[in-house]
């Protein structure tokens, strides 16, 4: 009723000639305007939908075929038919694990040190280089994770592991190189400068006043950087490292080449496994029936449901961050 | 009220009180010399000063006339902004603060500070607030941060609003109780000298009137040396006053001396409101 | 007394007060602010070694076949990158096409009509956009467009990449366009032009150079991916005769040589590489360029 009626106004104002036509004229341009920037929005909204949609029916197969098993078993054998995505999901909850492990205390001091250490000079170069880690593409970090990583790691990291804690079960097998420790080290490094560059705003917009008001109290600069400006920012930093995994859960190409896509589950991290967007990189186009790409779909479709929960829930925490701090 | 009465007892003459006389006898920061820069720009000239323990000293002048970075020279804030420097002499209590081996940590725990705005540390309680500088000296023993909160809000004026409340975020009070709440945490580690920099340039005209009043009362156990824009306020609190003007020390004097009848020509061209 | 008694002021602190001397409260600090020092140093050397093996395994391999040639048969020396370089070129040429035009609107509209409901889900699906693994968006253009067109094709991989554009883009303009100041617009519309017309030719136009900034990074972004390309462009060995047939691309053509057991593949991998991020790094450095001081925000 109500559009109709602008509609019509719309309409009338065409056609009417008198008194402020050239007002009216305007108007309606103006009005056109709008709505073909709004028909764009509309249809990116639509976009959005039909990704959803046409992602759950490429699935629906698989979902059917397989129920909620399909999540919690996992036999994943093309041959026999069997598909059950558990080995994937542990690949990919472990690998994002262990990269968080490595890059939240290195992302967080490097921005502290952006933020509160660095020299002037230096804080444009640094910053310029943590840019450039987010923009090397993902094939060129998998590429140097085959040929120089996954040697070093098999080489140097897993022997120091396993024989200062090879007790512990995630510790054992042969060094292999390839596997889940260096795909963790691989998202550990593409990951950082999310985490760097959230935190690094989250501790620019803390005032100044509580660093001072810290070091008047006869605050270390560490205790300064403590109270002050890891207190304080501590929900950010939580967004920024929520932001971080759901970057690493969806990394596809560098874990893909260095994980070694094996679906098992081990405890142990020098063993091969895969996660649920490597598993879809390297099996979907060689996939040829049809309950195998559902399968695959499904998977997909799971990864994608998580990293939107994931994403929705960092940005939420950043935008209650950024409105406080600006109210 | 308590205002009327200080600056009673400084006028009065032979008939002052005991703690009065005790408190004017000793002197206890003596600045020499002091410089104070931002990179080139020299925003300190040479000052000279002398407080007596126990007194209230406004510093006034138009803004941008250096006191704030004069005061935040006096607890060795100024050189935490970059480029900034300071050369001269603070003595407290006989030891020069930029004595090569002096500590600026230990230093900030004898001078104390507050600041302009309220800045209360947002992800801590009312309580942890106040004890924030006894918990980095290392104090944890329950029983003393106990007995400090409540001595040190009771100073504030602020004990009998918030001690049901404690537990609850330092944020969530109104700006003047934070203010307030800055007042006590800073009071805390026991500092002989606080220095307030606007301290009520941010609050509303009762909250400003509760802080003088306080600041009347820390007296008795501090030195107390504010920066304010507000003439009336330099003149119901303080016991002397110094006129500062494009980084200098035009005028310290007590501060009847400074507003009745100013030596300086430019003091009193300020004080009557006739520049700045 | 004071000369008696040669005090520092660490000491009188501890006398009057009671706190404890705070040496180790300083050794911390020193120890904690070069750990921080240490975690930045740790997160810039990955790249630095990146850069340098692939420029020291990839500068061999660039030559001018590797811009010209065909990919040789595995055992002939030789050949080059030449289709999967054009392909790149070609597709993402394409995918600017699409993704430019509805990337820069879309920032208008958010910044100039951002407010309601409308145009705060409309922001929150953009930001959620540039955060869907691009793997899960090849999946869905290969359900939308390769399997109704009965094949893989440049089209496809264009269009995966448009959808991965249009995001970043839109973030960047509706950044660089909110810092222009509201009296600007009203001038304009004081003076009674439309206001589609102030908005094309006084905010946009006064934006051109960041908004290019957020195109640069966005082309730079989608050189590289590869994920979304797997099942949508696929790769080819030969010269792609249409767009509507299978084409390689620099990408995906690292990919596959670096899983490959070929010792000459590897190496073209690495050149490859190296071409990437060349165009990366220069690409960031322009817009660094462009960007600075206009006081953007990159977007995430």
């Amino acid at each position: 009723m109500d559009s109709f009626s602008k509609i019509q106004m719309t309409v009338l104002s065409m056609f009417s000639t008198n008194g402020r036509g050239r007002r009216r004229e305007i108007h309606f341009a103006d009005r056109v305007f709008y709505y073909l920037l709004k028909a764009i929005g509309v249809g990116i909204l639509l976009l959005c939908a039909s990704l959803i949609i046409f992602l759950y029916k490429a699935a629906e197969p698989a979902i059917a075929e397989f129920g909620w098993d399909f999540f919690i078993t996992n036999e994943w054998d093309p041959e026999a038919q069997e598909y059950g995505a558990l080995a994937f999901i542990w690949g990919t909850v472990v690998s994002s694990f262990i990269a968080l492990l490595i890059s939240v205390p290195v992302s967080v001091g490097a921005a502290l040190f952006l933020t509160e250490l660095s020299p002037k000079w230096l804080k444009a170069p640094v910053g310029f280089l943590v840019e450039m880690l987010a923009a090397i593409p993902s094939v060129v970090y998998g590429l140097w994770g085959i040929f120089l990583l996954a040697p070093f790691v098999r080489d140097y990291i897993q022997p120091i592991l396993g024989n200062g804690f090879g007790f512990l079960p995630f510790f054992q097998g042969p060094p292999l190189g390839v596997g889940m420790l260096t795909a963790g080290i691989i998202l550990a490094i593409m990951i950082t400068p999310t985490i760097t560059a959230i935190s690094r705003e989250v501790f620019r917009s803390i005032p100044d006043l509580l660093r001072e008001g810290a070091l008047a109290l006869g605050a270390t600069r560490w205790e300064m950087i403590k109270v002050a400006v890891l207190k304080t920012g501590v929900s950010g930093i939580v967004g920024a490292v929520i932001l971080g995994l759901g970057r690493a859960l969806g990394e596809t190409m560098a874990v893909a080449m260095v994980i070694g896509n094996r679906a098992e589950i081990s405890l142990s991290v020098f063993e091969p496994a895969a996660t649920m967007a490597s598993v879809i990189a390297n099996e979907y186009a060689e996939a040829n029936d049809d309950i195998d790409l559902a399968s695959l779909a499904a998977v997909g479709f799971a990864l994608f449901f998580v990293s939107l929960i994931i994403n929705t829930i960092a940005r939420f925490i950043i935008w209650r961050v950024e409105s406080k701090s600006k109210g | 009220m308590q205002v009327k009465t200080s600056k009673a007892s400084k006028t009065t003459t032979a008939a002052n009180s005991l703690e009065s006389d005790n408190s004017e006898s000793k002197t206890i920061l003596t600045i020499r010399d002091l410089n104070a820069y931002f990179g080139d720009f020299h925003a300190v000239k040479n000052v000279n000063m002398d407080v007596d323990a126990n007194e209230v000293v406004a510093l006034i002048g138009p803004s941008g006339c250096g006191k704030s970075t004069y005061i935040r020279t006096l607890n060795r804030l100024h050189e935490e902004i970059d480029g900034a420097t300071v050369s001269g002499e603070v003595v407290l209590n006989g030891e020069n603060i930029y004595a090569g081996h002096a500590d600026p940590v230990s230093i900030r725990t004898k001078v104390g500070m507050v600041f302009q705005k309220p800045n209360p540390f947002p992800s801590m309680t009312i309580f942890d607030n106040v004890v924030a500088g006894l918990k980095l000296a290392g104090i944890r023993k329950r029983s003393v941060l106990e007995e400090t909160v409540e001595r040190c809000l009771k100073q504030a004026a602020l004990w009998d609003e918030v001690k049901d409340k404690l537990k609850e975020p330092g944020m969530s009070l109104s700006g003047g109780q934070q203010q307030r709440l800055c007042i006590a945490r800073t009071l805390a580690v026991n500092p002989p000298v606080v220095l307030m920099d606007e301290p009520t340039s941010a609050l509303d005209p009762i909250s400003t009137s509760k802080i003088e009043e306080l600041i009347t009362e820390l007296k008795t156990q501090v030195t107390v040396i504010i920066v304010t824009h507000n003439m009336q306020q330099a003149s119901r609190i303080s016991d002397r006053t110094a006129f500062f003007y494009l980084g200098e020390l035009i005028e310290y004097d007590e501060t009847k001396q400074i507003f009745m009848d100013p030596k300086e020509d430019r003091t009193e061209r300020y004080i009557s409101g006739r520049f700045g | 007394m004071v000369a008696a008694t040669p005090l520092t002021v660490t000491t009188a602190v501890k006398q009057e007060f009671g706190f404890r001397v705070s040496d180790f409260r300083r050794f911390r600090s020193t120890a904690m602010l070069a750990t921080i020092w240490g975690f930045s140093l740790a997160a810039i050397i990955p790249l630095l070694f990146v850069f340098y093996f692939v420029t020291s395994k990839g500068v061999g391999g660039l030559n001018w076949d590797f811009f010209t040639a065909l990919p040789a048969p595995v055992g002939q020396e030789g050949g080059g990158m030449a289709n999967a370089i054009w392909g790149s070129l070609m597709i993402v040429g394409m995918a600017a096409c699409i993704g430019v035009p509805v990337g820069v609107l879309t920032g208008v509209f958010l910044s100039e009509f951002g407010e309601g409901k409308f145009a705060a889900t409309l922001r929150f699906t953009v930001d959620l956009m540039t955060s869907v693994p691009s793997i899960i968006l090849g999946l869905f253009i290969y359900t939308i467009l390769v399997v109704p067109m009965n094949g893989f094709s440049a089209y496809a991989g264009a269009v995966a990449l448009a959808v991965i554009m249009f995001p970043i883009v839109a973030k960047t303009t509706e950044e660089v366009l909110k810092l222009i100041p509201d009296h600007i617009r009203e001038a304009g519309l004081a003076l009674g032009i439309p206001r589609w017309k102030v908005i094309i030719s006084i905010v946009l136009k006064g934006s051109v150079g960041p908004v290019a900034t957020g195109v640069i990074l966005a082309v730079a972004r989608v050189m590289g991916e590869t994920a979304p390309l797997l099942f949508t462009a696929f790769g080819n060995s030969f010269w792609s005769e249409s767009p509507s047939q299978p084409t390689a691309t620099l990408p995906v053509a690292i990919y596959q040589y670096a899983i490959s057991p070929f010792k000459q593949w590897h190496e073209q991998a690495w050149a490859g590489a190296l071409v990437l991020v060349m165009i990366v790094f220069f690409a960031n450095l322009i817009t660094r360029v462009i960007m600075r001081g206009s006081g953007v925000k990159r977007s995430r």
